[in-house]
């Protein structure tokens, strides 16, 4: 709720000076949330304020079909089939090549807002 | 049972909405953006598809008192259209990210409205007269034979209905490499500035091919990027002076007169952090989404993920205010993440005399909180509980116990309906709400 001047800190909260610091650790609701989120993406980087994250969101993620990339992509992978796109938090542009389903559809311009009735 | 906040109710008035009533979005519908002009007289909305609807205010009428300010649709016009940079391959979205009015000066008004490239400047007037009467065409617009004209007749100004048109007066165009956050009018009336995620820019109202740059945070090298710019103000009084909010929940302010380049700034506002809280999530929750400077220009509040803070321009080292929205989300941040809402961009609002603060959250609630009592309440903008006059029941999220009849658990809110944005008028205690895809205005009830 509401505080009235600067942040109290989570020690502070819990008020129970007894409690060791792991016990504190995990009383955290942010640091148990981040146990879990690491347990399921092991590969995830230390720190998500990196120069890739920041990158990725100038860049919104908008990726078009490139039709060089695909078939040398096609070339070296031979047999094999091509990865499909899914979500990929730690996306490398270049990395991931698309292929001519996973494009949006380009959505046309509506004339008028039903919001006007 | 009814709870009165402040003395205040506030009552359902209106609201619009798009689509049809089966609830299936479209998504150009959603609204992105909502702001009063400074008399309160109008508010616009911008949505996703590019389009601008303004609604006015009705005037006061003795006969119908009952029917005190409502607010209809005053124009609606298409501001931006999708468009394809060939050079990047990308698509640049028509999504309208913010509109900003210029005060009024004359008949007819004026605001800014961009999406992630491109400000335009629209002039939105009335229309109540027409001529009629010209020498080389008849009423219907068909030219007439010059050899068949014997008489020369003066062409006259005739009433019409109303007809209210909106023009595109100018286009500052290709001065943005990366996408718009921010636009705000300077109080010299004569400038204004656009911010992206690494630059900002400032403009003459008169002058579309050029630009001046005076925010540059962009590093030599792009591996060397720790932050991003995420929202830009000017201070309501002082032309020279203005914030930037970054990613990494600071806020710098600037003094124009001290050098043509801003990178160095005057005043820098940062909260230590308690180095026991850090975890993963710690920078991604700190990121700044809105930055808004108080009317009377003494303070700045900023919004990150979980909190409102207010700032005293005078003091760099700490709020002087913290408000918790939603603390109890602190316990999802990993599903919060996956589903990427922990990136949502939750805008905030003061209410004309800076006494209350308000801004959104999940499940269609939003937040107020008075600053005086330091009392806080939840209202809901949804349908379902909004009937004509109805007041709005303050609502409540059960974190953990025994869950009361009329609360709602956590793991029961509804992250696909989120406010993103409000807005307040400019003097009195009526609100707008969007609701993806749907506008509330809510007005206090007098009795």
């Amino acid at each position: 709720m509401s505080e009235k001047l600067g942040t109290e800190s989570r020690s502070e909260q819990t008020g129970d000076e007894k409690q060791d610091t792991q016990e504190k650790e995990a009383v955290v609701p942010e640091r148990a949330e981040e146990v879990k989120l690491k347990a399921k993406y092991p590969n995830l980087g230390q720190k998500p304020g990196g120069s890739d994250f920041l990158m990725k969101r100038l860049q919104k993620g908008q990726k078009y079909f490139d039709s060089g990339d695909y078939n040398m992509a096609k070339a070296k992978m031979k047999n094999k089939q091509l990865p499909s796109a899914g979500p990929d938090k730690n996306l490398v542009t270049g990395d991931h090549i698309p292929t001519p389903q996973d494009l949006p559809q380009r959505k046309s311009s509506l004339v008028t807002s039903k919001l006007a009735g | 049972e009814l709870h009165h906040f402040w003395g205040t109710r506030w009552q359902w008035r209106g609201w619009w909405h798009e689509g049809v009533e089966d609830d299936s979005v479209g998504e150009s519908d959603i609204i992105s953006t909502v702001e009063f002009n400074h008399t309160g007289e109008l508010l616009a909305t911008g949505d996703k598809g590019g389009r601008v609807v303004i609604f006015q205010r009705e005037q006061e009428s003795k006969n119908q008192p009952h029917r005190r300010g409502e607010y209809n649709v005053y124009s609606t016009f298409q501001s931006h259209e999708p468009e394809f940079d060939y050079l990047k391959s990308l698509e640049i979205e028509e999504k309208i990210n913010k509109i900003r009015w210029l005060p009024q000066q004359n008949a007819a008004y004026f605001l800014l409205s961009t999406n992630d490239k491109t400000v335009k400047l629209w002039k939105v007037s009335e229309r109540d007269k027409r001529p009629e009467g010209y020498n080389l065409k008849d009423e219907d617009g068909r030219l007439r034979d010059p050899s068949m004209i014997t008489m020369l007749r003066v062409p006259v100004l005739r009433p019409m209905d109303l007809m209210v048109e909106a023009t595109p007066r100018r286009v500052f165009a290709n001065a943005h490499t990366y996408h718009i956050n921010s636009i705000s009018v300077n109080s010299d009336y004569e400038t204004y500035m656009s911010a992206d995620d690494l630059r900002i820019n400032l403009w003459n109202f008169e002058i579309t091919n050029q630009s001046f740059n005076i925010v540059d945070i962009k590093p030599a090298n792009m591996e060397e990027l720790t932050e991003v710019i995420t929202a830009a103000e000017f201070h309501p009084h002082h032309c020279n002076t203005f914030v930037y909010s970054s990613s990494k929940g600071t806020i710098r302010l600037c003094d124009m007169r001290a050098s043509a380049l801003c990178d160095r700034h005057s005043k820098f506002f940062e909260e230590p952090e308690d180095p026991s809280n850090r975890s993963f999530f710690s920078e991604i929750i700190s990121s700044i989404s809105d930055v808004k400077f108080s009317h009377s220009g003494r303070y700045i509040m900023t919004r990150d993920y979980l909190t409102v803070k207010v700032w005293d321009l005078n003091m760099e080292n700490r709020p002087i205010e913290t408000y918790q929205v939603h603390d109890y989300l602190r316990s999802k941040l990993c599903s919060l993440y996956e589903n990427d809402c922990i990136f949502d961009k939750f805008e905030c609002v003061w209410n004309g005399s800076d006494s209350v603060i308000m801004t959104g959250s999940y499940n269609n609630f939003f937040r107020m909180f008075d600053r005086n009592t330091k009392r806080d309440v939840t209202l809901e903008a949804s349908r379902e509980n909004s009937k004509p006059r109805a007041i709005l029941k303050p609502r409540k999220v059960c974190v953990g116990g025994k869950r009361r009849k009329d609360e709602i658990s956590v793991d029961s809110l509804d992250f696909s309906k989120k406010i993103l944005h409000t807005a307040w008028h400019p003097s009195e205690n009526i609100i707008a709400v969007a609701a993806t895809n749907n506008l509330y205005i809510f007005q206090d009830k007098v009795n």
